[in-house]
């Protein structure tokens, strides 16, 4: 996992500015959103009434008015505990967007007019559509295309990557992002954004929590909350009667300090912490989620579409060893591909340097530093060196050097096809090395799958999520590959479209589809998918589809992002779980409290022997407060989770939350118990 | 002996619901069965002659509107014909019209499956009514199997049709009700039961004195009345009076007939799904609530009154107060029990003479709603306990909940949670009305905590279209006739239209395919999740209420 893991989920900033957040949600028109302590606020307004003015309901209580204080003390802690853990999950988010403000300082920009003639306007001013120049040292005013010129640009404003990336026309990292630097070079930029609607402004208001919509499930959630919210309003407001049938009487703040127990306080009060904070938990991976929805579809994937290049493998081959053809040896194969690949700086091309090192073939450099350099070049498909002697010596696709060794009257080995097709099969790329007409051997480019993934693929098929892996490559290599990485299916010489069709397959059977992807004709494949995962190095037509956007542009991290989503969702079940539970033991702390004045036999029902009914009443209700500062970690950091069957997770999680909700309170209140009452002795209200 | 007693005839009712639930499979399905040669003539001239087209299939819209119409315009008929019961003949005891609002409460009554009956058969209604009550009582349980039948097909099915209502009503009644009532009516018959349109006869009994013996079609209601969940008795006294339930074999034959369809639709579930183990599951949930109830009852009664034995009467056989002597503590434990917990409301003992902790049991039964419950609805509660256990549960293992197979989401969360609010609704806000209402809880025949209980015992059993009655307290006032009534009305037809909207939407929702990443609803672990849901949000919301009756009562007994 990531470094940012380990950060403690509060600091000292925070902390404060939340504080003097929960009292500013205090205001009922922010609190009525959260139905269920809204219902603990009218509680503590009506407390707060009675304390004031005890002898409303002419109750004989003794020193009643002092226990109507306390009540509405504890009932308004409860809100303001609720209050400060929604602040500590924005305070966080907050934090990170005043990082981000800061780079929206108000700059200037160069706008191009039709003559090709500067402007310099203010960032602010420039309108979609407009083309503008960015120089070295320039803040890219918004985000845009390059339309023309190469330049790198530091992007570390938004990915916190410090080493600048290549922006190029034409090509699939043509995208910038407003914000962001050019470190070298120069710019033309088509500007794409609506002022205030950038990528930045919009990452802004996501950490911060304001473009913030309920879920579907979190409305599901706040449906069953509310329910049972209501139910118990049923039961409270019945009892007053009841009781005074039975000539039991009741003091009104008992009937809230009832009601505010039983009601879902713990999970209503946690509530939009755990989303926001599982919005965070994404945001902290460096990736930034559209909306808390796409978070959440995150956890339901069934299957997951991944590329093989970039994604699975590294995508850049390299070289595992010199295969000799005809009576050549090894040596002489290494000798000659290290002589193609001295000038050659591609990634293939350094890894036989680093092969033939490996495999102590040496050369001496000098005698070849005057030769010229054949680049490599689509038609010609092979690349090496000329020998100032004449001699050509190359490496490069099979098919390409035998053309080239026949047309100079050569012959190509027999067991050449054996060890090319060889190679394919195993996954590889053969690279035949040859000098004019003879063939020596073949270099076995080897595409090598990224270290952990073998085992994170069967983490995700033990939590039933299939993986497809989509390559352009032919059969017989995506297969190998595809084995050697453990992925359940994959699609051979795959073309854009095909992954659109795969996406609607997948989801016609009824499943979840999340995919990654960078270039442009991954939009709609993106946009078709559930969740898609863009990276941020991608053209602004894939950012602009998918509901998801990694600004390290790792394409593994869709795994995570599952992951966290389904812990979002955990969490959240398994802290309504545990408020429901505690119920149990709330009744039978209120209840017998209640009646064994009136009723001395309902003692009977004390079953954890507490003091007094006040103190027992005042105990459930301190618990059922301090609960919730209690679970703001577990909200925040998320339940614990490890890829398991969904069996399994149940078990454990309803053993702690399910089984725990029903023990903890009853422990905890009669702690508290023990500790109250002398207290209240004290101030005479036994 | 008693406890074995109660163990075999429950054992007979789970394994009997086994080949009738296989019959019932079928009802619902139309798949092959042993009667259509017979039986599909005879629907066939029924859809004829009333112009049902049995092809045409509903939407959850048009089966909601279906049932609620034709229960509609059979309720006004009812009405009028309890209004004009001395005009209509078939009237030898010279009975005349019913009180308005107490047609207005026994039409409602007899339409919802409730049969509470503020009316005692024997002086309040004429033949003719017993017999088209007896009419009411195939139509109003078949409605119920045809809600569950449809919700079934809605919740399981591929289509987005829930099928036809009109057709559904018509199987259950030709192929269910109607055959197993006319055999069982039979035995009745052999047995003792009345079944005669005479008049009520006059005999000098061996102490000299007069004594009106009440007749009439008995065993033909009886038969019904048992088998379909109603429990409205043609005597007041109903399953206690001996005309009604004469024999030790009558009162075993009446137990099983209580519980027989209901628990089978459970095993009908099991084969629609084709999933058994699943239908196990929620078979071995109800099953254990309604043990746990007999249980408890059967307990608290065999210890008898504490308060008798001080003053030196022999407690030795139990509680015998308000019970028959030809049936022990036994067996009228468990008909409490099975009366409640299947919503029959037949009673062959007085519960308001049970024990309170025994009398709290038949509550408990009927606030819960799901100890097999009712003829199909109490299935269809189950299912929505289930739902909201799935959403629960769901949520825990990190993906949306998914219930065989179908997501569930908002929509059906909030139709879930109107059903599951409005029965304690409709239990305590009028029971807490009436305890305030001077002239309302004057109608308790005792004060305090046992007052309490009754008033709270009449509204749950409306609520929970029961039937059975806390016979000490005087209802037949217009207060609780209109207010019982509107009670029955409502607790019946919302949760009904509620689930057929959760059937609807579900039956159109995309399966989602199964992996080991999808939480089973089938095992141990989601069974002892749903008994702690049902019981944490279905019975704790009653405790305050069940704390000052039946508790605060039995503490204070001693």
């Amino acid at each position: 996992m990531s470094k940012h893991e380990k950060k403690s989920f509060i600091n000292k900033e925070i902390m404060l500015k939340a504080i003097k957040d929960s009292f500013v949600k205090l205001n009922p028109k922010y609190m009525i959103k959260n139905p269920v302590m809204f219902v603990v606020e009218i509680g503590f307004l009506i407390t707060l009434f009675l304390t004031f003015l005890p002898n409303t309901f002419k109750e004989q209580d003794t020193n009643i008015q002092l226990y109507n204080a306390i009540v509405s003390a504890i009932l308004f802690i409860t809100v303001l505990f609720a209050n400060f853990a929604e602040a500590v999950a924005e305070g966080r988010g907050k934090a990170q967007a005043e990082s981000l403000k800061k780079t929206r300082k108000d700059t200037k920009a160069k706008l191009l007019d039709k003559n090709g003639n500067i402007k310099i306007i203010n960032a602010s001013d420039v309108k979609k559509g407009d083309i503008v120049l960015a120089e070295m040292g320039d803040i890219i005013p918004n985000d845009g295309e390059v339309v023309e010129g190469l330049a790198f640009v530091d992007e570390s404003a938004i990915t916190g990557e410090s080493a600048p990336v290549l922006k190029q026309a034409g090509s699939d990292f043509n995208s910038v992002t407003g914000g962001t630097k050019v470190k070298s070079d120069w710019l033309k930029i088509k500007i794409t954004a609506v002022p205030g609607e950038s990528f930045l402004d919009r990452m802004i208001n996501l950490v911060e929590g304001a473009s913030r919509q309920k879920t579907p499930n979190e409305i599901a959630l706040t449906m069953v909350l509310v329910s049972l919210t209501m139910i118990f309003l049923i039961v409270i407001v019945a009892l007053y009667p009841m009781a005074q049938y039975s000539h039991v009487k009741i003091p009104v703040s008992t009937l809230i300090a009832l009601l505010v127990c039983l009601i879902p306080t713990t999970i209503g009060g946690l509530l939009s912490a755990i989303g926001i904070a599982g919005m965070d938990r994404v945001t902290r991976f460096n990736v930034i989620a559209m909306s808390g929805k796409a978070v959440e579809a995150c956890g339901d994937v069934d299957t997951m579409i991944l590329d093989k290049t970039g994604t699975i493998t590294f995508g850049n081959r390299l070289a595992a060893d010199f295969i000799p053809v005809g009576k050549n040896s090894m040596e002489i194969v290494g000798r000659f591909a290290l002589i193609s690949s001295l000038k050659d700086d591609t990634p293939e091309g350094k890894s036989v340097i680093e092969l033939a090192k490996k495999l102590n073939i040496e050369i001496k450099p000098e005698e070849y530093e005057n030769n010229k350099y054949i680049e490599f070049s689509s038609q010609s498909r092979m690349s090496g060196i000329n020998l100032p002697n004449g001699v050509q010596i190359r490496k490069g696709a099979s098919d390409s050097i035998r053309k080239f060794v026949l047309e100079q009257g050569g012959t190509v080995p027999n067991d050449l096809e054996g060890v090319t097709a060889k190679i394919s099969r195993a996954g590889g790329t053969p690279l035949v090395v040859c000098a004019d007409k003879e063939i020596f051997g073949v270099i076995y480019l080897k595409d090598t799958i990224k270290p952990g993934l073998v085992e994170r693929f069967a983490r995700l098929r033990q939590i039933g999520i299939k993986t497809i892996m989509c390559t352009g490559d032919n059969p017989l290599t995506a297969e190998t590959i595809a084995r050697e990485a453990g992925v359940d299916e994959f699609v051979a010489e795959c073309k854009p479209e095909d992954k659109i069709d795969v996406i609607k397959r997948e989801q016609a059977a009824g499943r979840l589809v999340a995919m990654t992807g960078d270039g442009t004709n991954d939009a709609p494949a993106l946009a078709q998918a559930d969740v898609g995962l863009a990276m941020n190095s991608g053209t602004q037509a894939a950012k602009e589809a998918a509901n998801m956007v990694d600004l390290d542009s790792d394409p593994t991290k869709i795994i995570e992002a599952v992951e966290i989503g389904k812990q979002l969702l955990i969490t959240r079940g398994s802290l309504t779980t545990f408020s429901i539970a505690n119920d149990v033991a709330k009744y039978f702390a209120i209840i017998p409290a209640i009646f064994t004045l009136a009723i001395p036999q309902m003692k009977l029902l004390n079953i954890m022997g507490l003091a007094s009914p006040k103190s027992a009443i005042l105990s459930a209700l301190i618990f059922n407060a301090i609960i919730i500062p209690l679970l703001i970690p577990i909200a925040m950091r998320g339940v614990k989770y490890k890829p398991m069957s969904a069996k399994a997770i149940l078990a454990r999680n309803m053993a702690i939350y399910g089984l725990g909700g029903v023990i903890v309170p009853f422990v905890g209140i009669k702690l508290i118990d023990l500790g109250l009452n002398p207290l209240l002795k004290v101030l005479n209200l036994v | 002996m008693g406890i074995l007693q109660i163990v075999i005839i429950l054992l007979l009712i789970f394994v009997l619901s086994i080949p009738v639930g296989k019959y019932i499979y079928k009802i619902i399905s139309g798949e092959r069965c042993f009667v259509d040669p017979v039986m599909n003539r005879v629907d066939n001239l029924i859809y004829k002659i009333s112009g049902i087209k049995k092809e045409q299939e509903m939407n959850w819209k048009q089966y909601a509107v279906a049932l609620v119409l034709t229960n509609l315009v059979l309720t006004v008929i009812l009405f009028a014909i309890l209004r004009l019961q001395n005009l209509l003949g078939l009237n030898p005891n010279g009975i005349g019209p019913m009180e308005q609002s107490l047609s207005f409460n026994t039409a409602i009554s007899f339409i919802t499956n409730t049969n509470f009956q503020s009316y005692s058969g024997e002086s309040g209604a004429s033949y003719f009514v017993q017999m088209i009550l007896t009419c009411f009582m195939f139509v109003a349980p078949a409605t119920g199997l045809a809600a569950a039948a449809a919700f079934l097909r809605g919740i399981i099915g591929k289509s987005k049709s829930l099928g036809n209502f009109f057709v559904d009503l018509t199987r259950f009644i030709t192929r269910l009700l109607l055959p197993v009532s006319i055999v069982l009516a039979l035995v009745l018959v052999f047995q003792g039961v009345p079944q005669t349109l005479s008049h009520n006869q006059t005999v000098a009994t061996i102490e000299g004195k007069m004594q009106d013996i009440p007749l009439g079609p008995v065993a033909s209601l009886e038969a019904v009345k048992n088998l379909a969940s109603n429990g409205g008795g043609f005597y007041g006294a109903n399953s206690a009076h001996p005309f009604e339930n004469p024999t030790p074999l009558t009162n075993i034959i009446t137990i099983i007939s209580l519980g027989l369809i209901a628990t089978a639709t459970v095993v009908a579930f099991g084969h629609m799904l084709k999933n058994k183990k699943q239908a196990w599951v929620l078979f071995g949930v109800a099953a254990f609530l309604l043990v746990l109830s007999v249980g408890v009852t059967y307990y608290s009664e065999s210890k008898g009154n504490p308060v008798l034995e001080r003053v030196g009467l022999n407690q030795s056989m139990g509680n015998m107060e308000g019970k028959e002597l030809r049936f022990s503590v036994a067996e009228s434990s468990l008909f409490t029990g099975a009366t409640t917990a299947y919503q029959v409301g037949a009673v062959n003992s007085m519960h308001d003479s049970l024990t309170p902790a025994g009398g709290m049991m038949a509550m408990w039964n009927m606030m819960l709603q799901t100890a097999f419950g009712g003829k199909g609805t109490g299935f269809i509660y189950l299912l929505m306990f289930a739902i909201l256990t799935v959403f629960l549960c769901g949520l825990m293992v990190g993906r949306t909940p998914e219930f065989l197979g179908k997501k569930i989401e908002g929509r059906e969360i909030k139709m879930v949670a109107i059903a599951i609010l409005l029965h304690p609704l409709l239990i305590l806000i009028p029971t807490a009305i009436s305890l305030i209402t001077p002239g309302a809880a004057a109608s308790t025949s005792n004060p305090g905590f046992h007052g309490l209980s009754q008033i709270l015992y009449n509204f749950t059993s409306a609520s929970a279209n029961n039937g059975s009655a806390f016979a000490g307290m005087m209802t037949n006032t217009v207060y609780y006739n209109v207010l019982i009534g509107i009670i029955m009305l409502v607790a019946r037809y919302l949760p009904i239209i509620a689930m057929l909207a959760v059937a609807g939407s579900m039956a159109s929702k995309k399966p989602v395919p199964e992996s080991i990443g999808t939480f089973r609803t089938d095992n141990t672990i989601f069974a002892v999740t749903l008994l702690g849901v049902i019981i944490i949000v279905g019975a704790l919301t009653f405790f305050p209420a069940l704390a000052l009756g039946p508790i605060a009562e039995q503490l204070t007994l001693r």
